[in-house]
């Protein structure tokens, strides 16, 4: 018994310690309102072209703290490298597809902020000095590449970095933006993403995170934001707030593809996340505050909806809000929602969206939630567009030279903005638009031309401010960055700009050489728009940091299109030819040259030997008959016996000992 | 009855003046300069219109010219033509004035050729009538080598083209051949200043000091024996003499005088510094004069821009490994600097011709040479008609030479607009104007030789034919 008992007692001290501990240590943080906190949440928003848009978002936040570098859930990498090259904001973002801006909307926060260019965008403010911005930003671009398995390092090179001086209004200067329009993204990439969360992909709603469903998307656009705050002197940590964001763009699959009737293929397919992910989710990640997934249904198919069912004579504001909303007869939902919030209405559209909130935590292992949406008659929307939609293209033919070409095309944003400028005469829409090209797209910004309606207009008209520093070879890429007013009335604009296409060094080419170069993405964001939903009931909202990212006032941006430019290529296979052929025709140039500029005649030849044996006798008469042999000449009959051949020897040897006395010297100094 | 066919021949050289100037006005009125302006055989990175008119923006918007890397010409040609570059005259061509200012450019250098040839055949009947060879050399075949090279200028096509091209070649041709004249007629400032101008504008030209010099040596020997810029060595003189049985050392000059060449530098340096000064004060808010000798010197020495153009050196540099870049650079580079002596040495009687050697030379082995270059010597080849009148190989030449401009635009297209063609195609017509020109140039040193050689032949027979 009495050995039974001894470590009992033990343990019993133990736990009593650790209790204690547990409590003070709880204590402390409560008191000092510094907490690592953890968010995970997880909106869902169907899309008219009958996909779903699924975004992930995980918050951690590391309050500045002085206890040097421990921490309980944030992530250390982060910490250090925030730590080590004081980055003040940064924004990492690695995408495979093109967000389609005119189905999938382009006005929300969600594609102004998440939607981003194909491959690998990385944006980073420092908190130094200017002329320590730039070594920094190459060691940033290794440690991230090595923490993300990326090719992050090849942003490193000053070709491939350029900084803008308005295009982000956070700071000018300090501001350093770089794009690897190329860059595959795949499942090495998502692993050390998801490393960083506290837990993982093993419990909460980062289960859902199937590789082979996410992957299969449309879109895909992984995404890291990094906020420090606090001045991060004397010791203290700084205060560091990481948001990690996965928008996947999914198509759902249809159970009942085979069995669609007619009159049912205009339904929007219904989903569930157990259908789009194959997983479901079993409670929450325990270390995180909340955990929370939303149904956003979006101002068009609110407006829809009440469409179709006053119609039918029903109170839409009833049937999407009351308690009975799942047997709403338009659509079902599969779960019953903890909370629905209305959108306020904003200036610009009378009809707001709905928000629908299911808390993970109530569900567990036993009784896995599963959110499933059921569409029972057929609806057709239309998502809110950006102000302007912008594309980008290429015109002219040939490898010599091309244009760019910006164009802006009116949306239905724009005429609601219109309405409310109505009354204003001079109304005016800004835009921004900022574009990088590498440096073997030769720009001629003297091309620049703006075209409103198709019809040219001066540039001076247009353009408000400019600001451009034009592409030095192999050392920085071309910026330029642009603030338009354009006309409210105008239905389109384009603006061109002509370039050279540059010719590379053989060692310049990327493998595949013939595929093409990619001039990457430009920005075009909209500041008389902002991009905010405000919810009502908003009181609440201060816990869920996706919702108060919602409120954010920031500005409406999209991006363009990559561009693929082919450019010339030499031929790779040739280096040695060329070299030898060259070489020889400089050799041609050079010996026929010297040769006609040294050859004299034979009359020529018989006066200077006359003088020559007149002056110092045998050596030049040798001489002579030597290069007239060399040359091949018939040498004159000597006028003299035939000199000994040991004065010739000797004056070899004495040539030969020259020759090696200088090599001896060369060899003695130089080397 | 010589009157009378002087006449005809001046009328009929006006005649062809005005027919090339007004071809060159019908080709500025085709729309758009028939792409002229961005074919790679008329604009060089050095002489683009395209880069000028970017050069000038940049430096409207208060930018330095030389940011980025599309400007690598003088600050001084920015401020004299880049207004030209954006000023419209309604229902005309977009660049009317500009290609006006070429083309008076090209008709001034065509009279300083003319006037400088003029010269150069005063000079050679003057050494002929001293030699007592006029009546060896038949005067019906002389020609008046002055109209001539004026007319090759004017009328070449390459001519016509880098002055319909936009390109600034033309200008930079003006400059060296003001060098030329100001040496031939004795006006050291003048010649002073175009070669300043000349080696600012397109640093090759710098060569040219050395004929310029031996010019003005020979400018003294000028007037006191009566034999002008280009003559025959002074040896004949010498034979000459001796066989008229005249002490003639001690009328003879001395071969070297300081006193001109002292004179030349101040000009020189009085220019360049005055050159420099309106550089810096066209500079002075941006980069200084640095950033302008690092982006236009510096540009033509270490040939960065790799875009195809008539030379060889774009394609060799494309493909060389770069740890050889640097060797190569300094060996193609010391290849012109090699020749300067030898040929100085063999040629120094003939200063003119000297400098039409060194001109060819750089246009044939420069980084960024154009058709504007060839343009140039080509035209100073016709000052020697007389001399090179029995030069070899010269059906080849103008064969090959007109097999290789319409070669090259082919080949161009193939590779570049097409893509069936590729960069070896082109390369290959780039190879063979360079063999063309090598050719000419060795051909033409002989020929000048072997010249020399039958005018002493010519003397030293003489007395004995008068025995016989």
């Amino acid at each position: 018994m009495a050995l039974l008992r001894r470590p009992l007692l033990l343990l019993l001290i133990v736990t009593h310690q650790f209790l204690q501990l547990w409590i003070a240590f709880g204590s402390v943080n409560e008191e000092g309102q510094k907490q690592e906190e953890f968010y995970e949440e997880l909106l869902l928003k169907p899309l008219p072209d009958r996909k779903v848009l699924t975004h992930f978002h995980f918050q951690s936040s590391a309050p500045p703290t002085s206890n040097g570098r421990h921490h309980h859930l944030f992530p250390k990498a982060i910490s250090q490298l925030v730590q080590k090259f004081r980055v003040k904001e940064m924004e990492l973002s690695f995408t495979q597809g093109r967000w389609n801006y005119e189905s999938w909307g382009g006005f929300d926060s969600i594609p102004s902020s998440n939607a981003k260019p194909p491959g690998v965008e990385l944006w980073a403010v420092f908190d130094v000095p200017q002329h320590l911005i730039d070594p920094l930003w190459k060691n940033l671009t290794h440690t991230l590449s090595g923490l993300f398995c990326a090719s992050i390092n090849f942003l490193e090179s000053s070709t491939a970095y350029s900084a803008p001086e308005w295009s982000f209004p956070l700071a000018s200067g300090s501001l350093r933006y770089g794009t690897l329009p190329r860059e595959a993204v795949c499942t090495e990439n998502i692993t050390p993403w998801l490393k960083l969360l506290p837990c993982r992909d093993k419990a909460g709603i980062s289960t859902l995170l199937d590789r082979p469903s996410i992957y299969r998307g449309f879109y895909h656009s992984q995404r890291l934001h990094l906020t420090s705050t606090g001045s991060g002197s004397e010791g203290m940590d700084l205060g560091i707030m990481l948001e990690q964001t996965l928008t996947v763009v999914l198509q759902p699959i249809s159970q009942r593809a085979s069995l669609v009737r007619d009159s049912e293929k205009h339904i929007q397919p219904s989903w569930s996340l157990s259908s789009i992910f194959g997983k479901q989710v079993s409670g929450k990640c325990v270390l995180a505050e909340t955990s929370n997934v939303y149904l956003l249904l979006d101002r068009g198919l609110v407006a829809e909806l009440k469409q179709l069912h006053k119609e039918n004579e029903k109170s839409i504001e009833n049937s999407l809000t009351s308690e009975n909303f799942w047997t709403n007869p338009s659509f079902e939902l599969s779960a019953k929602p903890d909370r629905i919030f209305i959108e306020e209405c904003s200036l610009l559209s009378k009809n707001s969206s709905v928000l629908y909130k299911f808390e993970v935590e109530k569900y567990s292992e036993f009784e896995p939630f599963d959110l499933g949406i059921t569409w029972k008659i057929p609806i057709v929307w239309l998502c809110q567009q950006a102000p302007l939609h912008a594309s980008r293209f290429l015109t002219g033919s040939g490898n010599e030279r091309g244009a760019i070409a910006i164009s802006l095309k009116s949306t239905q944003t724009t005429e609601g903005f219109m309405g409310a400028h109505s009354n204003d005469e001079r109304c005016e829409l800004r835009v921004d638009v900022f574009q990088v090209v590498p440096w073997y797209v030769k720009v001629y910004f003297h091309s620049l031309q703006v075209f409103v309606d198709q019809q040219p207009k001066a540039v001076s008209d247009i353009i408000e401010k400019i600001h451009i520093s034009p592409s030095k070879d192999k050392v920085s890429p071309g910026v330029m960055e642009l603030v338009l007013k354009l006309p409210c009335s105008m239905s389109s604009t384009a603006l061109t700009i002509e370039f050279d296409k540059g010719f590379l060094h053989i060692d310049e080419y990327p493998p595949d050489a013939n595929q093409g170069f990619d001039i990457p993405s430009a920005i075009v964001s909209f500041p008389n728009f902002h991009a905010s939903m405000v919810f009502l009931e908003s009181d609440s909202l201060n816990k869920s940091p996706l919702l108060s990212k919602f409120q954010e006032w920031s500005h409406v941006m999209s991006y363009t299109e990559v561009l693929l430019v082919p450019l010339t290529t030499p031929d790779f296979s040739m280096p040695y030819n060329v070299i030898t052929i060259t070489c020889t025709v400089f050799a041609l140039y050079f010996g026929s040259l010297l040769n006609a500029l040294r050859r004299r005649v034979a009359e020529e030849e018989r006066f200077l030997k006359d003088k020559s044996a007149k002056k110092t006798g045998q050596l030049p008469l040798l001489l002579s008959k030597l290069s007239a042999k060399l040359r091949g000449r018939r040498s004159e009959p000597p006028h003299s016996s035939p000199v000994s051949s040991s004065f010739i020897n000797s004056k070899l040897v004495f040539k030969v000992i020259l020759i090696a006395g200088l090599a001896v010297c060369w060899q003695y100094y130089f080397l | 009855m010589e009157k009378l066919k002087k006449k005809i021949r001046s009328f009929s050289f006006w005649n062809w003046v005005i027919a090339s100037i007004i071809f060159r006005l019908i080709l500025i009125y085709f729309p758009k300069n028939l792409n002229l302006c961005s074919r790679p055989e008329v604009s060089t990175p050095l002489t683009s219109f395209r880069r000028l008119a970017e050069g000038y923006w940049l430096k409207q918007s208060s930018m330095s010219p030389y940011a980025g890397s599309m400007y690598h010409g003088s600050p001084l040609l920015l401020s004299l033509l880049g207004p030209l570059t954006v000023k419209r005259i309604e229902g005309q061509p977009n660049h009317l004035l500009y290609s006006l200012v070429s083309v008076i450019a090209d008709v001034v250098s065509a009279m300083l050729i003319r006037a400088t040839g003029q010269n150069l055949q005063v000079a050679y009947f003057g050494t002929l009538k001293s030699l007592d060879l006029v009546k060896q050399i038949e005067l019906s075949e002389v020609h008046s080598s002055g109209d001539v090279a004026a007319l090759i200028y004017l009328c070449n096509p390459f001519t016509i083209v880098a002055c319909v091209g936009l390109s600034t070649s033309p200008i930079e041709n003006m400059a060296v051949i003001l060098c030329l004249y100001g040496a031939c007629s004795r006006l050291v400032p003048l010649a002073a200043f175009g070669w300043v101008i000349a080696t600012h504008l397109s640093l090759y030209p710098a060569i040219l000091i050395i004929p310029v010099h031996l010019s003005f040596v020979l400018a003294i020997c000028d007037l006191l024996l009566g034999y002008g810029p280009d003559a025959p060595p002074r040896k004949l003189f010498l034979q000459r003499h001796q066989q008229k049985g005249l002490s003639s050392q001690s009328k003879l000059p001395p071969g070297f005088s300081w006193g001109s060449i002292i004179h030349f530098a101040f000009w020189a340096l009085l220019w360049s510094v005055y050159v420099l000064v309106l550089c810096g004060i066209s500079l002075k808010q941006f980069g200084g004069l640095w950033e302008m000798f690092k982006s236009t010197y510096g540009f033509i020495l270490t040939v960065e821009d790799l875009s195809p153009n008539v030379g060889v050196l774009w394609y060799f540099f494309a493909e060389v490994f770069e740890f050889f870049r640097n060797f190569f650079l300094i060996v193609f580079h010391v290849n012109i600097l090699f020749m300067i002596l030898p040929l100085a040495i063999r040629l120094h009687h003939r200063p003119c011709y000297l400098a039409f050697v060194y001109v060819a030379i750089c246009s044939m082995l420069k980084s960024y040479p154009s058709v504007g270059d060839s343009a140039l010597y080509l035209g100073l080849l016709g000052w020697f008609v007389n001399e090179l009148s029995d030069m070899q190989f010269s059906l080849f030449l103008f064969c090959g030479y007109v097999g290789v401009s319409l070669l090259s635009p082919v080949m161009h297209n193939l590779w570049i607009w097409r893509g069936t063609g590729n960069a070896n195609f082109y390369f290959a017509t780039a190879m063979v104007y360079a063999c063309l020109q090598i050719v000419l140039v060795v051909e033409g040193v002989s020929a000048m030789l072997n010249h020399d050689r039958k005018l002493r032949s010519l003397i030293l027979d003489k007395p004995r034919d008068a025995k016989s």
